[in-house]
């Protein structure tokens, strides 16, 4: 099926060869091999991550490379399935000879490539969230999103701020919201907050009202929070104005997006949710260092694809110039050189935070990459 | 208490009328051909896609439903013309398969059609949510439940009191017979895929504004349409309906009473509890096997 569609997206650096530097220097390309969940479930991820990666590598291309070689990159779609994910990332190490393997686009098919990467010890960086790709710590696998426990500790540290102490969750029962459900459940414990209701929806329930009415007749109930991803929390949303509760309304940085604005329309006002510096671009302050990188970024991706970004296009630039950097440093592509140097990442700024990075920690993002933000009169307003 | 109750009556009857909706168009093409159309999902899908991206190019709303009834229906005639028929004296199971090839055809096309995220439509009678002792139901919920109601009204006229439905019941118990009486059993199925993409796309336009709509919510639709219609008996309208209706209060009153997280199991208990006294399901005619 559509599986073994395969883009060799040979992006020539053909102003590179036009300029007519001879022979003598035409080294072997950069070999970037990916596995992306393109289409499938996780293909709203997928797609964006693709799409960006295929613009950033031709402008590289474009300015003439790294270390004067050009980039060759090479991209796989996983459809989502992990024992596809592994094949592929197989494939790339072995008969593409890939340098550096970037993806996969969910947990799942990241951790079924991850003890391949290891064997053939070829340096992975993960697009997605999960807190297994990185801890423990392995050698040769990174990571560049936020992890479902930032988002977490950053919407239980909020209520905490205002003086909530009993809260309910309504999560989607499997994959993103089961993640964030459970790392909710162990930070709000950490920090001193009760959970006194706990209720789960499928992705893709119609209704959810019945769920949001035992939460309502919860007693002392003083927050929601919803972790979810798709049309669920809109879903969320809009029952929860139905029904007319008033208790502030939580939702994960899996709805950071204008879409979810427009789907969840006037009920989504006053909802606070953590979101990456690049959904809040245009509300950041001019002093945020973050700024002009996140700008460009978003201007560059509407100019050439004509639709919103979302936080997870950002992620495969993060990774690409966290790679291409470190070829930089690294004087070439020995993959163990390159590892190092990978690992020796400090102060990059990108779309998802400043990520500073140790043998210890191969994600380095901080908890202020995030950003508290309220739904007013449809857009962002940020609050720190 | 009463409100508690009443809320997840209505939380119920809201999904309960979409899955009913939903259900109804595997009804008339298994009336008609003993066919299972698994790419149901897909009409409903497509009704929805069309209209929220009409609406959204600045249509009015009412000729946006118009046109997606329309695409539906067309797109239907094209999957029998080009698909089914083609099959036609292949056995059943052949052209299920199809089915299922043309389902996952017609997402792949929506993808690239459209987009891959979600899309909405706006609420046909505004979004105030009407209170009844304590509890809210939406307006557009009534729209679904009215929808669903005036579907198997029409399709019982047509079955039992036109000639040319009489004709499409004809074909589904014997299709040589009815060929021999002069029934043209080709325009039969042509029809029966009609309508059912028809009655999709009813589905997908009135469900979209609560539900939303992308190129994959045909998958969830069509599998619970199709729990449904199983439970409430292939080829019965009224089936479909209160199968739909038992599917979707079962599931509210179950995360209401017991627990959300196993709603679902035992919303699929259930199914398989009442196919196992009654494996023609509860409104389903009795197969009739020749010796």
């Amino acid at each position: 099926m559509g599986g073994f569609v395969r883009w060799r997206a040979v992006i020539l650096g053909v102003a590179w060869a036009c300029a007519g530097i001879g022979g003598a220097i035409a080294s072997e390309p950069i070999r970037i091999g990916s596995f992306l969940s393109v289409t499938g479930p996780a293909s709203f991820l997928g797609e964006p991550e693709k799409k960006t990666l295929e613009l950033y590598v031709e402008r590289a291309n474009r300015e003439g490379g790294v270390l004067g070689r050009r980039i060759e990159l090479i991209i796989y779609d996983d459809g989502g399935a992990g024992e596809k994910a592994a094949t592929f990332a197989k494939r790339l190490a072995d008969s593409d000879k890939v340098d550096v393997l970037i993806g996969g686009t969910t947990t799942g098919t990241t951790m079924a490539a991850v003890p391949m990467a290891e064997r053939a010890k070829v340096p992975l960086i993960s697009l997605a969230a999960g807190i297994p790709i990185i801890d423990p710590v392995k050698p040769w696998v990174f990571k560049v999103p936020h992890t479902d426990r930032m988002a977490a500790e950053k919407v239980i540290l909020d209520m905490k701020k205002r003086g909530i102490t009993r809260i309910a969750l309504i999560s989607e029962d499997a994959g993103f919201g089961k993640s964030g459900h459970d790392q909710s459940v162990a930070v709000a414990r950490e920090n001193g907050i009760e959970i006194v209701a706990d209720e789960v929806y499928s992705a893709k329930d119609p209704d959810v009202t019945a769920q949001l009415t035992k939460i309502k007749n919860t007693q002392g109930v003083q927050a929601v929070f919803n972790f979810g991803s798709g049309q669920g929390p809109a879903i969320v949303t809009r029952n929860f104005r139905q029904l007319g509760m008033s208790v502030p309304l939580y939702q994960s940085h899996g709805v950071a997006s204008k879409e979810y604005i427009r789907l969840a329309g006037d009920a989504a006002e006053g909802v606070r949710l953590p979101a990456a510096g690049l959904v809040v671009a245009a509300q950041l302050p001019a002093t945020d260092p973050q700024k002009p990188v996140v700008t460009a970024f978003k201007a560059e991706y509407e100019r050439a694809f004509k639709s919103d970004v979302s936080t997870f296009a950002g992620h495969p630039y993060d990774a690409l110039q966290i790679v291409l950097a470190a070829i930089n440093r690294a004087g070439g592509t020995d993959k163990a050189k390159l590892r190092e140097e990978i690992e020796k990442t400090s102060g990059y700024i990108g779309t998802a935070g400043t990520v500073t990075m140790s043998p210890t920690d191969h994600m380095g993002l901080s908890p202020s990459a995030f950003h508290m933000v309220e739904i007013r009169k449809g857009d962002w307003v940020l609050l720190d | 208490m009463f409100a508690e109750f009443l809320q997840y009556l209505f939380s119920g009857l809201t999904s309960g009328a979409i899955y009913a909706l939903a259900g109804l168009g595997f009804a008339i093409i298994y009336n008609a051909s003993n066919v299972i159309n698994f790419a149901q999902g897909e009409f409903i899908m497509i009704g929805g896609m069309t209209a929220a991206s009409l609406v959204a190019a600045g249509t009015p709303l009412w000729l946006a439903v118009a046109l997606a009834l329309v695409v539906a229906m067309l797109v239907g005639i094209a999957l029998e013309r080009l698909a089914i028929e083609p099959a036609r004296d292949s056995d059943v199971v052949t052209i299920v398969i199809i089915t299922i090839g043309a389902s996952i055809f017609l997402r792949g096309a929506a993808q690239v059609i459209w987009d891959k995220e979600f899309h909405s439509l706006p609420a046909f009678s505004g979004e105030t949510p009407i209170a009844l002792s304590g509890a809210t139901l939406m307006p557009q919920s009534l729209w679904v439940i009215g929808s669903s109601a005036l579907a198997i009204a029409a399709l019982w006229w047509f079955f039992n009191r036109t000639l040319f439905g009489k004709a499409m019941l004809a074909t589904s118990h014997n299709r040589l017979a009815a060929q021999l009486v002069g029934i043209g059993v080709k325009r039969v199925l042509l029809a029966s895929f009609a309508l059912s993409a028809l009655l999709g796309a009813v589905a997908g336009v009135v469900v979209t504004p609560i539900t939303f709509t992308s190129y994959e919510s045909g998958i969830m639709l069509g599998l619970k349409g199709f729990s449904a219609a199983v439970l409430g008996g292939l080829g019965s309208g009224l089936g479909a309906i209160v199968g739909g209706l038992i599917v979707g209060l079962v599931e509210a009153l179950a995360s209401g009473y017991l627990s959300s997280a196993y709603k679902d199991a035992i919303a699929f208990i259930i199914i398989l509890f009442v196919l196992f006294f009654m494996p023609s399901g509860l409104f389903g005619r009795r197969g009739t096997d020749r010796v």
